[in-house]
């Protein structure tokens, strides 16, 4: 079952001060299905990051179709309404970045459980499972009724998976989701995704260390600028 | 431009097309259009002289635009709301609009009692009963997080900071369906501005009262905006998601604004 149908996906950044326009990537097509593991691999500055951003609309795309198979029919994310994108965002679409956008006065287990309270579930179910996520990423139990705009980078981080994964999503970005992870951190987080894949979320990813996920990998696309003359890149062309 | 809702069939609360205000030969408004869902924060940023505040009061129907429509989708509110008479305007704006202005002297009577201040909100929606208007202003002003023991002290001896507390709980007294911020947490001191921004971020997580918010601060802007519009010389130059419109600038004034920032 298709997921994401993406064609001749380009982007780049126009800027406007030093008069020029910088190509990120162009020209990019693939199809992922659910319970497809994507890697996208290339040097610093590839446009690994950009591409998922581009997906996710935190960057607009500068041409080409991202044809998402939601569950309430198929859109183009590339030209979607921000309503509909923000809905997708909360219901179907996750992205794990580096980042936790902590808030202040929400305890991380209210952060975690705030995707489940918002599709519904009663707060006392919503507690119990996030403070099950928060105990499977590594947070102290000391640290669930706290507020994360004081924790560690480490800690913010698994907060963050715990969020982020506790509703499987249909389709999954990782922009090196591992980078400030112990390495308990790090193996619950390949059972997580693990267990989403066989529920058949689909998932797009960046790895610093792409052995850590190497059993997931199902295919590859290389965005190094000619890299072999962009051979790995026509291979996942459909 | 982006693609007509698909996914999501709520109709927007707040509807506003091709608004347009002069001042003599200065155009402060050029055909500026904006939607607004239900629960959501819409910020704006731009320039000084933009026409930001002018586009506010428009929107509390205390300014009338020359040319433009404007609609609420609520129970018994029907058509463009520019063209509501006096009497109708104040009756709308008093009961579902609240609204906190940069400068607590707009939206206060400084030497009245706080709580009186807010009060009067309820009294001009009709509410007589003396221990009901206490008692709903003694809420509104504790969910504001003012200092209760000094709900009868005059805006006047207050900070700056407890003095936008008040505004703010007048303006949210009557559960407002709308409620508009321009420039809530200037001329406060940054520690003040944080409180009263984690205030106002409370309110709309916990009521999830729908937000048009102006400011100069785009840190604001960023924390509780689910999409940002950027107007430069009347006009809206662009808009988008905040996150895109933060990463991602298109505009070359956006670009410029965005990146002085960081
Ligand atoms: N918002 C932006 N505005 C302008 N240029 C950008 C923006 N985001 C990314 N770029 C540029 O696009 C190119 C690709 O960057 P990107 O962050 O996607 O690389 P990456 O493959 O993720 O690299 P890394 O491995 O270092 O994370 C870089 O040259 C970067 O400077
Ligand atoms: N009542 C008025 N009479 C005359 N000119 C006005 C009036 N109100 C606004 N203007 C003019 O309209 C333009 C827009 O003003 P407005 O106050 O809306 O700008 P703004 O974007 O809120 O600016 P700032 O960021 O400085 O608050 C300005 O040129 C202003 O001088
Ligand atoms: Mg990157
Ligand atoms: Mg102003």
């Amino acid at each position: 079952m298709t997921v994401l149908d993406v064609h001749h996906l380009t982007k780049g950044f126009t800027m406007h001060h030093l008069g020029a326009h910088m190509a990120a990537f162009d020209d990019i097509s693939f199809l992922l299905n659910a319970g497809e593991f994507l890697l996208l691999k290339g040097q610093n500055g590839a446009g690994k990051s950009t591409l998922l951003r581009t997906l996710y609309r935190s960057y607009l795309a500068q041409s080409g179709e991202i044809l998402f198979h939601s569950n309430h029919g198929v859109i183009d994310l590339a030209r979607a309404a921000d309503i509909d994108v923000t809905y997708l965002r909360r219901t179907e679409i996750g992205f794990v970045t580096q980042f936790l956008t902590a808030r202040p006065r929400v305890s991380a287990e209210a952060l975690v459980a705030e995707p489940l309270r918002l599709a519904g579930r009663c707060a006392e179910d919503a507690l119990d499972e996030a403070r099950h996520w928060l105990n499977a990423f590594g947070v102290k139990p000391a640290l669930w009724a706290a507020y994360p705009t004081t924790f560690s980078g480490g800690e913010q981080q698994k907060v963050n998976l715990a969020r982020t994964l506790i509703l499987p999503p249909r389709l999954l970005f990782l922009d090196e989701p591992t980078a400030s992870l112990d390495v308990n951190a790090r193996a619950a987080l390949i059972k997580r995704l693990t267990e989403l894949k066989a529920q058949g979320t689909a998932m797009i990813g960046v790895f610093h260390h792409p052995g850590d996920v190497a059993t997931l990998i199902d295919r590859e696309i290389d965005l190094t600028p000619d890299s072999a003359t962009g051979e790995d890149r026509k291979d996942v062309v459909i | 431009m982006m693609d007509a809702p698909q996914i999501v069939k709520t109709q927007p609360l707040l509807m506003a097309r091709n608004v347009s205000k002069s001042f003599g030969n200065i155009a402060a408004l050029q055909d500026v259009s904006a939607t607004v869902y239900p629960g959501e924060v819409l910020g704006i940023v731009g320039e000084s002289g933009s026409g930001k505040s002018t586009f506010l009061r428009c929107l509390n129907l205390e300014e009338h635009p020359d040319q433009g429509s404007y609609t609420l989708d609520l129970p018994n509110v029907q058509g463009n709301l520019f063209d509501l008479d006096r009497y109708a305007r104040r009756m709308l704006c008093a009961t579902r609009i609240g609204i906190v202005y940069q400068n607590p002297h707009l939206g206060l009577l400084m030497k009245h009692s706080s709580s009186g201040n807010v009060a009067e909100r309820l009294l001009v929606a009709g509410e007589r009963r003396f221990n009901v208007l206490r008692e709903k202003a003694r809420d509104a002003l504790d969910a504001s997080e003012f200092p209760l023991d000094r709900m009868d002290a005059p805006p006047i001896e207050l900070s700056g900071g407890m003095q936008q507390r008040v505004q703010l709980a007048k303006a949210i007294a009557l559960e407002p369906a709308l409620l508009l911020l321009d420039e809530p947490t200037t001329g406060l001191d940054v520690s003040v501005q944080a409180l009263v921004l984690d205030t106002l971020k409370k309110l709309q997580q916990e009521r999830k009262i729908t937000m048009v918010i102006v400011s100069h601060d785009l840190g604001v802007i960023r924390t509780l905006s689910d999409r940002v519009m950027v107007m430069r010389r009347g006009r809206v130059v662009e808009e988008g998601l905040a996150d895109q419109v933060f990463q991602d600038p298109q505009h070359a004034y956006t670009q410029q604004l965005v990146h002085a920032k960081l």
